[in-house]
């Protein structure tokens, strides 16, 4: 594969690849080393708590923003070499609405459509296809800065959608919108996926990461800190707990005692609960058994479902902790 | 190649692989139209390049007219008048320097804008967002000289020196206007708020453009001030405008003796060299420091 990349780069079947990308801001570390292997034709979620790097990621991957070291490629050419050719084949909704707020609905569209090389009328056609699709025709002849929040986003969307582009990047792109919105914005994004566009999103809801793409990197503190599809980060990270309610007759220590020797890490104490982390079935029943004889009732225990939250929870919690640690 | 084709009823489009000269031209013709577009819904934009000159001409012109007159001269209605046509040249020079103000303050907003990164993603020029301004600023400019021309015609003054001097005199108003707006769009980046854009603009310009002689002869100035003035820029456009428009003394003072001989300054003697010299060295300066700033993005 490597030798393969090296020759025909043009043809890998890797829309988006990032060496080792780093990026600093004064004091601030905002991309670490990051590395990515988004495959042509997939949905890539990049997950993160605020701060964590993901538009800075997603700016250097776009050419916005030159990294001070690493290297990627997008649709197979170099981002700081060949950020002409990667900006023909990339479309970008930015966190923020990059519109011009002065300028019509309309005229924003057009302008897009000229600069990518279509005459007038080519321009004119494209820009009324794209407000009647995003259901902006009406609002279409105002001022932007007149629009509500969710308009401005389809109206960013629509911008990016001008021509169709090869792959797509999306920072939140579904912030600030109405459930109808987001529907109407992930409709809208797998029409394109099926398309056979590439997309890349950042998202800080992890039922959107969970449910639309098919990779996930989750990012803290500038570095990739879990990647793989949702199932097999929930199967390697979001272990089962087990929930011991404490009370009276069944206090902490008590609690602590009987698990202590079963448990693969140490119980952690939440509110009145104890959370035991479950590596296997087998340890789970000797760990029910000994809580039994220590006098536990059963509904007291419960066993719960690893989600996507403790994942997410799991991954950035745990980095915070051990920093704390090391300070 | 670019091409259109229909999928699904909607247009798909592929961007052109061309690039080149005729690709950035059109590209900046875009955005002068998008600048230009903006006008209508922000007319107070342009308030700076009409009405301020406007206020200028008539403030100075008769407040600070009936009282000044040449060196050597007495004040009289005619040394009134002759004032009036001396001043345009003044206010032409001072709006046009103050074109690198507006267009700072313009290209801030700009920046401030989202927009930006937008254009900056996609496969066009590096130039092509400040070419745009660059021109739809001169636009601009092009508006309020006319609007100060025909005040001035009103006030009194006229292009004196034949037709030839006078599309010389506009040609080098426009050559200024281009090499501040330029020095603008510098600033305009390196600024976050028009407030502070506005800011430096008048620190570093309104003494620029009274310390001159812009709006009165510098003859009977401390000598201090005197040789900052006549080493000042905007003295020599000042002067090159008057002289392609004729609007100099009739008699010069110092050839008749009515004050003390000196040795003007080089530019003073040679004031259209010396604004040609000025217009390539700022335009330069500003062209490349605004280039290479907004290709280094705006989070560097
Ligand atoms: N232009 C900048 N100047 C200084 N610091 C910056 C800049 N851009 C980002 N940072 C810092 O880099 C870090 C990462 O920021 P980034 O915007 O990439 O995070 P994010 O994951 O997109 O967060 P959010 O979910 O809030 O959008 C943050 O600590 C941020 O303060
Ligand atoms: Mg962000």
């Amino acid at each position: 594969m490597l030798e393969m990349s090296g020759r025909t780069h043009r043809d890998g079947d890797l829309a988006i690849e990032a060496v080792d990308l780093r990026r600093r801001f004064g004091e601030t570390l905002a991309a670490d080393g990051i590395s990515l292997k988004v495959p042509r034709g997939s949905v890539f979620g990049l997950l993160g708590p605020n701060g964590a790097g993901k538009t800075t990621t997603v700016r250097m991957l776009t050419t916005l923003l030159r990294p001070d070291s690493g290297t990627a490629r997008v649709a197979g050419y170099d981002i700081v070499r060949d950020a002409v050719e990667v900006r023909r084949r990339i479309g970008l909704v930015g966190q923020y609405a990059a519109v011009d707020e002065i300028l019509s609905g309309y005229q924003n569209l057009f302008l897009i459509g000229r600069l990518y090389g279509m005459n007038g009328s080519q321009a004119k056609k494209r820009a009324n296809e794209l407000l009647e699709r995003f259901d902006l025709l009406e609002p279409g002849k105002k001022a932007v800065k007149t629009y509500s929040g969710g308009m401005r986003r389809r109206l960013d969307l629509a911008a990016s959608l001008v021509v169709s582009p090869p792959i797509l990047f999306l920072d939140e792109p579904t912030t600030g919108l109405d459930p109808n919105g987001r529907a109407a914005t992930w409709d809208i994004i797998s029409t394109m996926t099926k398309g056979g566009t590439t997309v890349m999103l950042t998202t800080q809801y992890l039922e959107e990461a969970d449910q639309f793409a098919e990779q996930i990197a989750v990012i803290d503190h500038g570095k990739v800190v879990a990647e793989g599809t949702p199932a097999q980060l929930k199967a390697r990270l979001g272990k089962s707990t087990l929930v011991v309610h404490l009370d009276d007759n069944m206090t902490e220590a008590k609690a602590r005692s009987a698990v202590d020797r079963y448990a693969a890490a140490p119980p952690a104490l939440r509110q009145n609960e104890l959370v035991v982390q479950l590596n296997d079935l087998g340890q789970t029943a000797e760990i029910i058994t000994a809580l039994a004889q220590a006098g536990a009732n059963l509904d007291q225990i419960h066993i719960a479902k690893a989600s996507m939250d403790d994942v997410f929870f799991e991954l950035t919690g745990k980095n915070r902790a051990q920093e704390g640690l090391a300070a | 190649m670019s091409s259109v084709t229909a999928t699904s009823g909607e247009s798909t489009f592929i961007p052109s692989r061309a690039s080149g000269l005729g690709k950035t031209l059109d590209e900046i013709r875009v955005f002068v139209w998008r600048n230009l577009s903006h006008i209508p819904r922000m007319p107070e934009r342009l308030a700076d390049v009409t009405v301020m000159p406007i206020m200028f001409v008539l403030l100075f012109g008769y407040v600070f007219g009936s009282a000044i007159a040449m060196p050597g001269q007495v004040v009289t209605a005619d040394s009134a008048a002759f004032y009036r046509s001396y001043l345009i040249g003044g206010i032409f020079v001072q709006s046009v320097v103050f074109m690198s103000i507006t267009t700072a303050v313009g290209v801030v907003s700009d920046m401030k804008e989202g927009v930006i990164d937008r254009f900056r993603s996609l496969p066009i020029s590096r130039v092509s967002v400040l070419g745009g301004r660059a021109i739809a600023s001169l636009f601009e400019g092009g508006l309020g000289i006319t609007v100060m021309a025909l005040c001035g015609l009103l006030v009194g003054w006229g292009a004196r020196a034949g037709f030839g001097n006078a599309v010389a005199g506009f040609a080098l108003l426009a050559g200024i206007a281009l090499a501040m707006i330029c020095l603008g769009i510098y600033v305009g980046q390196l600024v976050k708020n028009p407030m502070t854009a506005q800011a430096i603009g008048f620190t570093a310009i309104f003494p620029l453009t009274f310390a001159s002689n812009a709006f009165v002869p510098t003859d009977n100035m401390p000598v201090w001030l005197r040789t900052f003035a006549e080493w000042n820029p905007v003295s020599a456009m000042v002067q090159a405008v008057r002289e392609l428009f004729g609007n100099v003394p009739a008699v010069d003072p110092m050839a008749a003796g009515l004050i003390p001989a000196r040795d003007l300054p080089w530019p003073l003697e040679n004031p259209v060299l010396a604004t040609l010299i000025w217009i390539v060295v700022l335009g330069t300066i500003g062209m490349t420091l605004a280039v290479r700033k907004y290709s280094q993005g705006k989070d560097r």
